[in-house]
């Protein structure tokens, strides 16, 4: 069964970060990536920008709005992702626990919605 | 799995072999399972808590630890974390201890529809998110463990005052838990269980007041319970890994232990109090540690503790520490500020025994 987890994690904590930091940081990711890669648990990632160049877009009566920002301004923030493949709910919180966000910021294990194919 | 085969038997002619008799099976051994439970605990419905060994009843035998799995899976299942925390108390209660949802319902102040809808919610998450049926791995036991005693002792404490029929329930799950699973927090639930309910019968009185511990009459507490509980936690207390719960037995084995409260061990009671701790930080224990300290070393000693917990904030909305600190007051015969207190502590509390207690105090200043 697939599973994404969304890593929210406060990211200022990023911007604060020491090189050393941002170092162990990137490490922690690979080796993380590299380890549900060998279990062929992965299916996609990826890291995204902080939410200073997100852009929130809604179409209301056929007219399209565009505006700055997030579309809900919270503490901790989108901040990636992985898209996993685990057995039920236990597996898929194991790979989450091990996911480096997980440390300091909060991931949320969503089940995706298989539709039968036609 | 024997009840399971020979409803199979019974029914595959009838209705042609399912498409996966495996899963079948283990479906309907899942619900014979349950069927065998609600027997044995209607069985064991006499206040003679004893054990299968105990009753003479088969020891589960090797043909029957699926069964045994099933049981403790469902347990796990029912109590998982990522299910809301109410619909856990509302799924074990249906489906473990098979009360019907009106029963759960009435337990916990809510309407029947309003608990059906938390249960079904709670059954989609089940399936939609894959919450398998299964017992954790070693890694993962101490957190979902943690879980199912949450579950086990929220029931417990629903049943505190007015509800003798949920203690029962709670007693009994986990002693089921404890036959299962005999890890030390388990055997450490179970004894904190029964030893605070055997002091039942003698914690209120006929007007539904809340009769305090040094008032009991203790010749009438249950001494089967406290004898059992107190070996119980003999047991956790010398298994590697117990923990809060234990620890809270052990206090309660102490006052089992005492022929009155002036007769108790209070030395230990603190000492056990700061052990808990250790482990287990909270403003709650650090109070009940004040109340100890003030019958070791006197009222002033714990009333001290008491205005410091206070004047950090964190229980200044809690009824038993407004009590607390106005018993140690009326025993230093302050008796405005002592008056002043039970009254904050009135305006606070919620369960009746104890308002009426509070009033009681009131009318006796």
């Amino acid at each position: 069964m697939r599973y994404l987890c969304l890593i929210y994690e406060d990211e200022k904590w990023w911007e604060k970060a020491t090189e050393a930091d941002l170092q162990k940081g990137m490490a922690d990711y690979n080796a993380f990536t590299a380890s549900i890669k060998k279990a062929g648990k992965y299916i996609g990632g990826e890291a995204l920008q902080p939410t200073k160049s997100a852009t929130s877009v809604r179409v209301r009566n056929g007219k399209l709005s565009t505006t700055d920002g997030p579309y809900v301004e919270t503490k901790e923030q989108l901040g990636g992702y992985y898209l996993i493949n685990a057995k039920d709910l236990n597996d898929a919180v194991q790979v989450a626990s091990r996911i480096p966000g997980a440390q300091h910021g909060t991931v949320e294990v969503r089940p995706i919605m298989e539709f039968n194919q036609p | 799995m024997q009840d399971a085969f020979t409803a199979a038997v019974e029914r595959w002619p009838v209705e042609g072999t399912p498409a996966n008799p495996r899963s079948w099976l283990i479906s309907t051994g899942r619900f014979k399972a349950i069927d065998r439970l609600r027997k044995t605990r209607r069985e064991s419905a006499s206040p003679d808590p004893l054990s299968w060994e105990e009753r003479g009843d088969h020891r589960p035998e090797p043909e029957d630890y699926d069964v045994v799995d099933d049981r403790l899976r469902l347990i796990f299942t029912c109590c998982h974390p990522a299910l809301n925390p109410d619909a856990q108390v509302a799924l074990t209660l249906r489906e473990v201890c098979g009360l019907t949802t009106e029963q759960v319902a009435a337990a916990f102040l809510t309407t029947a529809p309003t608990l059906a809808q938390r249960i079904v919610r709670a059954k989609s998450k089940i399936r939609d998110a894959r919450i398998p049926y299964e017992v954790p791995e070693r890694p993962d036991l101490p957190e979902r463990l943690a879980s199912v005693l949450h579950v086990i002792y929220l029931v417990f404490n629903q049943g505190y005052f007015t509800r003798a029929d949920l203690a029962t329930e709670a007693i009994r799950l986990g002693r089921l838990l404890v036959e299962l699973l005999p890890e030390p927090e388990a055997v450490g639930l179970l004894a904190l269980m029964l030893l605070h309910d055997a002091r039942r019968a003698t914690r209120m009185n006929a007007a539904g007041t809340l009769i305090p511990l040094e008032e009991q009459d203790r010749s009438r507490w249950n001494g089967e319970q406290i004898k059992e509980g107190t070996e119980l936690v003999e047991r956790a207390l010398t298994s590697r890994g117990f923990g809060p719960y234990t620890l809270q037995a052990a206090i309660a084995a102490l006052h089992a232990d005492a022929t009155s409260s002036a007769a108790t061990d209070w030395a230990q009671i603190v000492g056990l109090y700061d052990v808990l701790l250790r482990t287990d930080p909270s403003p709650v224990i650090e109070l009940n540690r004040a109340a100890a300290v003030a019958m070791r070393d006197g009222p002033e000693h714990g009333l001290a503790l008491i205005d410091a917990i206070l004047a950090r904030g964190e229980l200044e909305t809690y009824h038993l520490a407004h009590a607390a600190r106005a018993d140690l007051l009326r025993r230093l015969e302050r008796r405005p500020e002592s008056r002043r207190a039970y009254e904050r502590a009135l305006e606070l509390a919620i369960e009746d025994p104890e308002r009426r207690l509070i009033q009681r105090r009131l009318e006796e200043l």
